[in-house]
């Protein structure tokens, strides 16, 4: 047991016995999150797996590239080691991203659903958490936890693969500086930084709140009450209209906003990946939020009322 | 202060009438048992009470509305909505970490010490505990919570007989006292004899009796009528008469006892029998089936 910290609970528990202690916003969404975590290990395993699984392969692929260089008699330019590393450092980044994006999906999808589904709600409810702070701090996980934790390992995982690849080629006769002095690693990082928060987090934030949306309305089945209506709208808009504008507006938004990184990265400009203004220029940005937040409300709502299934 | 006041308390699913606009009142300090057939409405009265359905009519809990002011009165009311609600994923030291984070009313040693008692280690989860652990874990972390009102909803539905004794000891020798206030809905009636301070019968949406324990007892008699007598009694107008033993067994409401003790055996009646007396014995057949 944790004497410590139990022993301390106890007397401060002790002294505050006639006036109860008050719980303020940020303690009661603090352990609204931290419940998630419990709940959803997911969240932080599945992105820690795929850089393990990513680190492996690429060690692999390092000391593949060793013994090729014992083989040739000449020293090894930069452009040389660089090639083969570029690819590995973007594509590390790539995959974790991706499955953060997953994660955070599945994770929505279930987040006001699973408690319904198996009663917990009634426990969640005889607690003083209000919906809003539940609906806020599940809502909290894939537009902010999620980014930010994927980010961090992203770049322990690219730091993990510079190390590797100093270490294995060492005495190869590379320059191994160069690999750390490449100003497009430390930029590569602040770029992703970036693109977590934009783009994962508030672009694809109306994504996420549908899908909470649905997973607090879903009698059963979430996954089909979320895919079916875009499929309805899509299918009465063609035939009625013989347009196709909500499918290019679902294209946007799950693709990404229309340009900002890519002009970004190639500014020469150190400084402009740093203030994307471009980015919060976006009218699509600002839009997605107002449906954001009108889905959320329409979810907080809609925990008032609902019980187990 | 009345703890719960209701006037004219409805509610209805598209037809079917759930609650038919019943009035009731409970003071503090009292432990009040709804009783009732299935479909009786007990959960649904819970359920407006604790501010997780909306309702017609008046209700005031504390003397706030439940279904608007939900957010206030959670601090002072706790409930166990029914047995299996505990997360099962969740580990013993994680459901009080979450309670004493969140409850500004959870004293964690009392909840400790509660534990303490038990076998249930610290480290377990939730789905790897029987039903009976659940439910003490459960009943450790309310009973550690400074609430007001405590509202259970067949707490001890499912588990044995051991368990629901320790469950009401526990609840009446270390947590209730006059500040408090308990209302709970169970099939297991004859247990809550001597817990109860005040008794509710509901059918089919209404309320067919609320009176105190002291009421009863001073109300209702049943007597094991000497079979010479049966004609004598049945002249008192027994509201219910029952053969057990080839002998038969009649309930009296209000009927002076110096007339009854001549008739034969008296004693005070158990609440199965009051209720299958007062509901009648069509909708007594289904708690009959639980008890």
């Amino acid at each position: 047991m944790n004497t410590p910290s139990s022993t301390m609970n106890e007397s401060s528990l002790r002294s505050q016995a006639r006036a109860p202690r008050t719980v303020s916003y940020a303690q009661s969404f603090y352990w609204s999150v931290r419940r998630e975590f419990w709940e959803n290990r997911l969240i932080y395993i599945a992105p820690l797996a795929a850089a393990v699984v990513f680190l492996i392969a690429f060690l692999i692929n390092l000391i593949a590239l060793r013994h090729r260089m014992h083989g040739s008699t000449w020293a090894i330019s930069v452009g040389d080691v660089e090639k083969p590393f570029a690819l590995p450092h973007e594509l590390s980044a790539a995959l974790i991203m991706g499955i953060a994006l997953v994660v955070g999906i599945f994770y929505s999808l279930d987040a006001l659903y699973g408690e319904r589904r198996d009663r917990s709600i009634l426990f969640w409810k005889s607690m003083p958490v209000s919906d809003l702070t539940t609906v806020l701090s599940k809502f909290a996980i894939p537009l902010l936890i999620i980014p930010v934790l994927s980010y961090a390992i992203a770049v322990v995982t690219q730091f993990v693969m510079l190390l590797l690849a100093s270490t294995v080629l060492v005495g190869s006769g590379a320059n191994i500086a160069a690999l750390w002095t490449q100003q497009s690693f430390f930029r590569s990082t602040l770029d992703l930084f970036y693109h977590m928060l934009t783009v994962h987090g508030l672009w694809y934030a109306p994504l996420y709140a549908w899908l909470l949306l649905v997973s607090a309305a879903a009698p059963r089945a979430p996954f089909v009450w979320a895919v079916l209506p875009p499929f309805v709208i899509w299918g009465v808009e063609k035939i009625a209209f013989n347009t196709t504008y909500f499918l290019s507006l679902l294209k946007v938004r799950l693709m990404g906003p229309p340009d900002p990184e890519m002009t970004m990265s190639k500014n020469a400009d150190f400084m402009s990946t740093l203030i994307p203004h471009h980015f919060f220029d976006q009218p699509g940005l600002w839009a997605g939020l107002a449906v954001a937040a009108m889905f959320l409300a329409i979810a907080i709502r809609l925990r008032r009322y609902r019980g187990p299934i | 202060m009345a703890c719960i006041e209701a006037r004219g308390l409805r509610k209805s699913f598209g037809s079917t009438v759930a609650l038919g606009g019943i009035n009731f009142r409970v003071e503090e300090g009292r432990i009040l048992g709804i009783i009732g057939p299935n479909g009786a409405g007990k959960t649904t009265a819970l359920n407006a009470i604790l501010g997780l359905t909306p309702y017609q009519g008046e209700l005031r809990v504390l003397g706030r509305n439940p279904w608007t002011e939900r957010d206030e009165l959670t601090r002072d009311v706790c409930f166990i909505a029914d047995v299996a609600v505990l997360p099962r994923w969740i580990k013993v030291s994680q459901a009080l970490d979450y309670v004493a984070g969140v409850h500004p009313r959870f004293d964690r040693a009392k909840a400790e010490s509660f534990l303490a008692r038990t076998t249930i280690g610290r480290d377990r989860k939730v789905k790897h505990l029987s039903k009976g652990m659940v439910a003490q874990l459960h009943l450790a972390l309310v009973m550690a919570i400074d609430a007001k009102l405590l509202v259970l909803d067949e707490p001890t539905l499912g588990l044995d007989l051991l368990y629901r004794k320790q469950f009401y000891d526990s609840l009446l020798n270390d947590y209730f006292d006059r500040n408090r206030t308990i209302v709970v809905t169970t099939h297991q009636v004859d247990e809550l004899q001597n817990v109860l301070t005040d008794l509710m019968f509901m059918d089919r949406g209404r309320i067919v009796l609320d009176c105190s324990m002291e009421e009863i007892e001073s109300r209702y008699v049943e007597v094991m009528v000497n079979p010479a007598q049966v004609a004598a009694a049945r002249a008192l107008k027994p509201i219910h008469e029952r053969e057990t033993l080839g002998r038969s067994v009649m309930l009296f409401d209000r009927v002076d006892r110096r007339q009854l003790s001549a008739l034969g055996e008296m004693r005070t009646p158990g609440i199965a029998d009051l209720f299958f007396a007062v509901v009648g014995n069509h909708a007594g057949a289904t708690i009959g089936a639980a008890v």
